[in-house]
């Protein structure tokens, strides 16, 4: 049996958060954290509220703290996430709580929008497509596959702190997406939008965005980019 | 209840349903998107290989008549091919307005659209060899098309309800559409959404099935709210088994890996489609490649301790090309069959995958129903694109990286229409208190039930009867027996009960309301499985295992009042091109 301790909390019934321990039988079976979930959905609490869809790492809905480590549960197999028999489920931190495991996530997707994630090209476009060389792509790998899941901005120090003026791993990574990208010709209005003390260079290098991204993507290497970027403009 | 009124909206934030609102919202029509997902959360994302078209990269002398000639082919000529001559040609400019809207394709050495060779796919109408024509990003296309969608649709202001489920359609004393009952899931609270129009992009049903490559949201949400307004659903019989489901999670694995060169093989070793399809072999069509594997896993030559499923051999490709063109796959190999494609083949066994029947509609996406005379009717509001719509470009059997072209053209055409019929004026009677008390009387229901079953063990209890009575091959009478079952779990389905009456986020109503629409399209694919009794493209009967053009060669209809089975014709009309005379299909 699977000792799994779960975040809970009813605003319409419940005062303050606290944690529900359930013993799961997962037949020894190395399941998904994810099909953990379901299954105490299933067989013991119909009211144990989460967010899941493709469950297979691609959506981001599942974004979730296990044992202490952000991560997606659908794609996190039990191997990795228990510790000494134990898994201590809560939902992402930093970011206020609607129900259980399910997060706010206003604040993160507000920060996304603010570094405009489009492409903007005001040339006129030809018949075809736009052309760009297999190098000119090769800058887009490591930022395009990005899943909006918000794993590497709630485990973030200075998004914790100022949610609402640093723009956070995901958004930077996204920022960096459309500055690489060769068809888009916004790069000097992208930087003047990012050049303030606290968008970009609250970011202290700490690199949880590094060791939680799911998808093994690396916003600390998009922002210092990014800085290279700022800092060249103003000289 | 409260009324919020819109020009048009959209229910569904995937794929379709994204490129029919941004075609909205940058008409300047007041558009909202109702979505019980953040948009980026759609099972679009979930696409892999790649979005077919004849965009000429790959191979400059390519036509989209080839291309259409290979999907009225792969329907196995119950595709309509008005409607198929409209994707196909309509096809290039879509795909370059994505990437002017920034979809990160990949590239080739020219800096063009890199393609790669799907399933089906020739030149020269079947003449010559083998085509490359699916348009890829990696093996990530789906994923860079959601999120380039939803990027412009923030770009252009559309306004997103998102985490809303819509609950069932409004009708007017004309029996027109015009809205939908809504409810906020973080609050709980329930609305009227009133519009001049209302698009279904809900996407596909797969969970139908207990064995899906589908998401958990991928419910029929659309087929079960068309099916209680008396919508009829067109050939709901056809459901694509994908070749390639990862063996015990489901999860797909793209065609792109047997486009890259990849291949199957049994316990011996051998590349067993060279028996089954000698020109095309692995990249024949995907029932066609569904069915023999099946057959060798009955015939005894399956792998592992069961000998239940057969391999995908990638290895021999080289991992310079598994990371740089199937990185994605790399990945869920790794995670869910705990193999590396690099060293290793991936056991894999055919899966549910797509729903190629759906609501009937026009290649404006306006919604069909059929009058006595068995003439096409439009429903006055009802709009349907994608998955949920049966248009109908894929007939018996949808070619790989059809479904993302589908979804573009339609939802597109989709918009571009409404935009015409809302400048023309679109005068519709409102709704009565009566009409809207109507359309929200399940959820009344549901919300005053006090005794029931569970969700789980019954949504559990309908996979099981589906996957086991209507799967790759089926036979009348056990069909018989899987109608039976269902017939008894009706009444159960219909009084399911709450395991949570919270308002804040209750996942537990949305599960219920959700079942419900897995029954109701559940219910028309066995009724229309059972009374088709011939066997073509993805609906393959062992009773009747010859193709009868004398009297199949036609769509079915289900109409869910008396749960009645009719014909509708098929559309044999291009405007400018000769029509594809059905003839043996083989590959």
């Amino acid at each position: 049996m699977l000792q799994v301790s779960l975040y809970r909390y009813n605003p319409e019934t419940d005062d303050a958060p606290f944690m529900q321990d359930f013993s799961v039988d997962t037949s020894g079976r190395d399941l998904m954290v994810l099909d953990v979930l379901e299954l105490i959905k299933a067989e013991h609490d119909g009211s144990v509220t989460y967010r899941r869809s493709c469950r297979e790492g691609v959506c981001g809905s599942d974004g979730l703290n296990m044992n202490g480590k952000n991560g997606l549960a659908c794609i996190t197999p039990l191997s990795d996430a228990v510790k000494g028999g134990k898994l201590v489920i809560r939902p992402l931190p930093g970011l206020p709580v609607i129900r259980d495991l399910v997060v706010d996530m206003s604040l993160f997707y507000a920060q996304y929008e603010k570094v405009q994630p489009y492409l903007q090209n005001p040339t006129p476009a030809p018949a075809i497509e736009r052309l760009q060389s297999p190098e000119e792509r090769a800058h887009l790998d490591g930022l395009y596959e990005c899943i909006l899941c918000a794993c590497c901005s709630t485990s973030c120090p200075s998004f914790w702190w100022n949610p609402d003026r640093f723009v956070g791993p995901a958004g930077l990574l996204q920022a960096y997406r459309f500055l690489a990208d060769s068809r888009d010709t916004a790069t000097e209005e992208r930087l003047a939008k990012l050049d303030d003390p606290f968008s970009v260079f609250r970011c202290h290098g700490i690199q949880n965005c590094v060791n939680v991204c799911p998808k093994g993507l690396n916003p600390t290497k998009a922002i210092g980019h990014i800085r290279t970027m700022l800092l060249n403009r103003a000289t | 209840m409260k009324t919020i009124s819109f020009d048009g909206v959209i229910v569904g934030g995937g794929g379709a349903g994204m490129r029919a609102a941004l075609q909205l919202a940058q008409s300047g029509y007041k558009t909202a998107v109702i979505s019980k997902v953040f948009p980026t959360r759609s099972h679009t994302v979930s696409a892999q290989g790649g979005i077919t078209c004849a965009i000429a990269s790959a191979d400059p002398q390519d036509d989209w008549r080839w291309h259409m000639y290979d999907t009225v082919k792969g329907s196995d000529y119950i595709g309509d091919q008005d409607a198929i001559e409209y994707m196909c040609s309509v096809g290039p400019e879509a795909i370059f307005e994505l990437e002017h809207m920034g979809l990160p394709f990949s590239r080739t050495e020219e800096g063009r659209i890199y393609q790669r060779p799907f399933g089906g796919q020739s030149k020269n109408f079947g003449e010559g060899g083998q085509a490359a024509r699916t348009c890829a990003a990696a093996d990530r296309t789906g994923h860079a098309l959601l999120h380039t969608l939803y990027q412009n649709n923030i770009k252009n202001e559309t306004v997103f309800f998102n985490e809303w489920f819509a609950v069932d359609l409004v009708k007017n004393q004309d029996g027109a559409v015009v809205g939908v009952i809504a409810i906020c899931i973080e609050t709980g609270e329930t609305v009227y959404v009133k519009s001049k129009a209302t698009v279904f992009a809900t996407g596909g049903a797969g969970r139908i099935y207990a064995s899906t490559t589908n998401a958990h949201i991928n419910t029929g949400d659309g087929m079960g709210m068309a099916l209680r307004a008396g919508v009829p659903a067109q050939d709901m019989e056809m459901w694509q088994f994908h070749p390639t489901g990862i063996y015990g999670a489901g999860t797909l694995v793209t065609e792109g890996c047997r486009g890259e060169g990849g291949y199957l093989i049994n316990k011996d070793g051998e590349r067993f489609m060279e028996r089954y399809a000698p020109n095309a072999k692995d990249l024949a069509g995907r029932d066609v490649v569904a069915r023999s594997m099946v057959l060798e896993i009955l015939e005894g030559r399956g792998c592992g301790p069961n000998g239940d499923h057969v391999k995908l051999k990638l290895d021999h490709l080289g991992e310079e090309v598994l990371e740089s063109r199937l990185p994605g796959i790399c990945e869920l190999s790794r995670t869910f069959a705990h193999v590396d494609p690099v060293k290793e083949p991936i056991p894999v066994v055919p899966t549910c995958h797509y729903m190629m029947g759906g609501i009937p509609t026009n290649v404006h996406g306006q919604a069909l129903t059929v009058d006595a005379n068995g003439d096409d009717q439009i429903i006055p509001g009802l709009y349907a694109c994608g998955e949920v719509a049966c248009v109908s470009v894929h007939g018996a059997n949808r070619l790989g990286g059809n479904s993302l072209l589908d979804l573009v053209v339609f939802g597109r055409a989709s918009g571009l229409f409404i935009e015409k019929a809302l400048r023309e004026g679109i005068e519709l009677r409102d709704a009565s208190q009566t009409d809207i008390e109507a359309a929200d009387a399940r959820l009344t229901a549901l919300n005053e039930r006090q005794n029931g079953e569970q969700v789980a063990p019954l949504r559990a209890e309908l996979q099981e009867i589906m996957q086991n009575h209507f799967g790759v091959f089926r036979t009348g009478e056990f069909m018989r027996e899987g109608i039976a079952k269902l017939a008894d779990l009706r009444g159960r389905v219909e009084n399911v009960a709450l395991a949570d009456r919270s308002s804040a986020f209750n996942t537990s109503r949305i599960e219920c309301l959700e079942l419900q629409n897995l029954f109701e399209t559940a219910e028309a694919t066995a009724i229309v499985a059972e009374a088709r009794d011939e066997s073509r493209g993805a609906h393959a009967r062992e009773d009747f295992t010859e193709r009868d053009d004398e009297n199949w060669l036609c769509h079915s209809l289900y109409h869910s009042q008396g749960k009645k089975v009719s014909k509708r014709g098929v559309n044999f009309t291009p405007q400018t091109v000769e029509t594809f005379q059905p003839k043996a299909r083989s590959y």
